[in-house]
């Protein structure tokens, strides 16, 4: 993974005095709370509900072992013992204080980590695909060019202060994980006609409010353009985007009331000034920072295991555990891993710091000290040996991490909501609990098979709730938590916004609701018919009769 | 005391001010400003600022004075003979239109003195317009930030190519001069130095 040099440490150390000196004066009374708002929340700092929540970048969701322990030791001394892992594959601490937050900062310095723009309105983390660079389905490692992405959107002068936050993922699979058309700016890498890397350039998604899916702004871009490409798209959004109202002043909201085509035309009219500019990636640049994404020093290993094979046949816990946990990879003799952070009745995303330093110490011993967040809120070992499975299972157990529930019922995508945020109209994690509570029994997991269930607090929709197959929406009534159930959302190349199936539910019926909705599927599905699909064939109707008959009808 | 700060090359200092700022009378009519709608107004041709205010500024009649772009442009060839002794400046606000001056005045250079209002702090909109002024419309002489300006945007107005800084009224310029250099190695090339950090410095991995 990317290692800082001389001149990456410099810029995270200058941060970290310039930070300290903001604090300073906002704690002196120097700074009111409205001039230092935009100062904090650029380094993570939000003050919500009952304490900060600093948010620290992982760019990209990679992480090494160091900064894993780091992260763990962060979250032991200046929090209560855990983290919570979110949708932008980034780390939340949830009890920090004002006055600690630059030692946080200084301390993540020391493992080049930072938490610079993980909030406020600018070019936010970069993401991309958990399994990059050890997918069998990847055509291209787009983690070179998120880094260059990184490093050109940090301090972006004239981006510093945009209408809304700003959202870029990079992506460079035939099956797109990292949602590339639900962000403001989406790249997707592929191999052009004259076998040169190229971008389809997406631009306009996001899942708030206002859920919406991008539109192409561009189908080939040369890579060398991507800096000055994303230039004329931000500067145009910059001008024109709306700072009168937050709910409107995404980039969607400009691509929509311009239409894509005007919008193009002005982006392209930009680009036309900024074309070949010095922000230009050169080939010397691509490949400087290429080579720190280099392939492992991979053994040469045969497609199977005895071991292994053996294992599988006499342990259906392990077995069961492979089934979801357990990921294809480039390498013969390699897999990728997901730990789960969704044990049953947890909130989903959450590690204690005893776990972080597990995970660490695992990384360490079985893949290359090195480690991947999902935004899917899971950890992921990237190159584990056939042969090591087995014990990393048994590690894993022991430590909680080995839930097999990947991609299952209870993998549940969950924002923080109303037990943390301030902005929610729900809480969100105690719904999630309780389904994972519901549906506590594997075999029938595993009968239910693939299905996503995405929970936000609030229209902000930091939990992708209008992408899951399952959406549900923390909503405010008459100043009461209520939810609002959407199904047939869906993520991906074919992806498509969730339906609404009527009105909302209070709290305790959720489990109900859920159940009653798994109840149509399994009556109604053809042989191995996932619930998404399902639920295009028959559309919302039969779903919606069963969750809303009389002796269950909603208050 | 003045609260202007100048950039002197690397050197940054306060310094006394030679310019007057001109403001606009009040308006009755109620202010359009957002950005959004200012799409509507490159749409419509509608104006944010009324003739009777555009006639009713008052521009004193000696010393070096900066005035509003809509004045400007309005009232031209009344101001042409100060324009041509560099006693002329304009200052517009973030949401107007940089192509309105450049149709007015195609030679920015004619100008001595271009100035931008910002009116909140987050109202990044500032740094796009410097910029613009800068590297599509090459104008080379003093580009001023007045209003809601504070110490911690100093750093990307100057990279954004502002040479004068009027930190608001309540803060100490003095104290300010230190976010100049916050960083002392910028990654992305912007407009006081064009060049990105893997054109300046040979990076080995
Ligand atoms: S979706 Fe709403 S409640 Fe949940 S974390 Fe985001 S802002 Fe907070």
């Amino acid at each position: 993974m990317y290692k800082y040099d001389e001149i990456d440490q410099t810029i995270v150390d200058e941060r970290v005095a310039q930070y300290r000196d903001q604090t300073r004066r906002f704690l002196a009374g120097e700074l009111t709370e409205d001039e230092f708002r935009p100062l904090r929340l650029q380094n993570g700092l939000y003050i919500q509900r009952y304490a900060p929540m600093l948010r620290i970048a992982v760019p990209y969701g990679m992480l090494s072992s160091k900064q894993l322990h780091k992260l763990g030791d962060i979250a032991s001394k200046y929090d209560k013992g855990y983290g919570h892992f979110s949708t932008r594959q980034n780390l939340q601490l949830n009890w920090p204080t004002v006055e600690d937050s630059p030692d946080i900062l200084a301390e993540l310095a020391t493992v080049e980590m930072h938490a610079i723009q993980t909030s406020g309105n600018c070019i936010r983390n970069i993401t991309t695909d958990q399994f990059a660079g050890v997918a069998p389905d990847e055509i291209i490692d787009p983690r070179a060019i998120a880094e260059i992405l990184r490093q050109w959107s940090t301090f972006h002068p004239e981006f510093a202060l945009l209408p809304r936050k700003f959202k870029i993922a990079v992506s460079g699979t035939k099956h797109d994980r990292a949602v590339v058309q639900a962000h403001d700016i989406g790249m997707e890498f592929y191999t052009d006609a004259q076998g040169k890397m190229a971008i389809r350039v997406w631009v306009g998604g996001g899942l708030g409010r206002t859920p919406i899916l991008g539109s192409v702004i561009r189908e080939h871009l040369e890579w060398q353009h991507a800096l000055t490409y994303c230039e004329a798209i931000i500067r145009v959004y910059n001008l024109h985007g709306r700072r009168d109202n937050i709910y409107k002043a995404r980039v969607k909201i400009l691509v929509k009331a311009l239409g894509i085509d005007e919008f193009k035309k002005q982006v392209e009219a930009e680009w036309a000034h900024l074309k070949g500019a010095p922000n230009t990636i050169t080939e010397t640049e691509l490949t400087r920072v290429s080579q720190h994404f280099e392939t492992m020093p991979y053994e040469t290993l045969p497609r199977h295991d005895a071991g292994f094979d053996t294992t599988l046949v006499s342990n259906p816990a392990f077995a069961a555990w492979v089934k979801r946990c357990v990921h294809p990879h480039k390498m013969a003799g390699y897999r990728a891993v997901t730990l789960s952070l969704k044990p049953h009745g947890k909130a989903p995303g959450d590690a204690s710091s005893k776990q972080m330093w597990a995970v660490a110490d695992l990384a360490e011993q079985y893949s290359f000290a090195e480690l991947r967040v999902s935004h899917e809120q899971n950890l992921i070992l990237a190159d584990v040996k056939l042969a090591d499975l087995f014990a990393l299972w048994e590690k894993a157990r022991a430590n909680g991490l080995a839930t097999p529930n990947i991609g299952l019922l209870t993998d549940i995508i969950c924002c923080p909501g109303g037990d943390f945020c301030s902005l929610a109209n729900a809480k969100s994690i105690p719904i999630a609990e309780a389904i994972q509570m519901q549906f506590d029994n594997l075999d029938y997991l595993h009968d239910i098979g693939d299905i996503e269930i995405n929970i936000s607090g609030c229209m902000n929709g930091c939990g992708h709730h209008s992408v899951g197959h399952i959406g549900i929406l923390g909503v405010d009534k008459d100043s009461s938590e209520w939810y609002q159930v959407s199904i047939g959302g869906k993520q991906g190349n074919d992806a498509s916004l969730g339906t609404v199936i009527g009105p909302s539910f209070a709290a305790e019926e959720m489990p109900r609701v859920i159940q009653k909705l798994i109840d149509v599927y399994i009556a109604e599905r053809m042989p191995e018919e996932h619930f998404i699909d399902t639920v295009r064939r028959l559309g919302i109707a039969p779903f919606k009769a069963n969750v809303y008959t009389k002796e269950g009808a909603a208050a | 005391m003045s609260n202007l700060i100048k950039l002197n090359g690397h050197t940054a200092s306060v310094a006394e001010d030679e310019w007057l700022l001109v403001s606009l009378p009040a308006s009755e009519a109620e202010e359009r400003k957002q950005a959004g709608k200012v799409v509507l107004f490159k749409l419509t041709g509608e104006n944010t600022v009324t003739n009777k205010q555009i006639a009713n500024t008052v521009i004193p009649t000696t010393g070096k004075v900066i005035v509003p772009l809509s004045v400007f442009i309005a009232r031209k060839a009344v101001l042409q003979a100060r324009i041509s002794k560099g006693e002329i400046g304009v200052w517009l606000s973030t949401h107007e239109v940089l192509e309105h001056l450049i149709k007015s005045q195609p030679d920015l250079n004619g100008l001595p003195m271009m100035a931008i209002h910002v009116e909140r702090f987050a109202d990044g909109r500032i740094f796009s317009l410097g910029t613009l002024l800068r590297t599509r419309y090459g104008y080379q002489n003093e580009l001023r930030a007045f209003g809601d300006v504070l110490r911690d945007q100093l750093y990307f107005l100057k990279r954004s190519g502002f040479t004068s800084f009027q930190i608001r009224a309540d803060r100490s310029a003095e104290d300010a001069l230190a976010s100049l250099n916050d960083f002392s190695v910028p990654y992305q090339g912007a407009v006081d130095e064009p060049q990105p950090v893997f054109q300046r410095y040979n990076r080995a991995v």
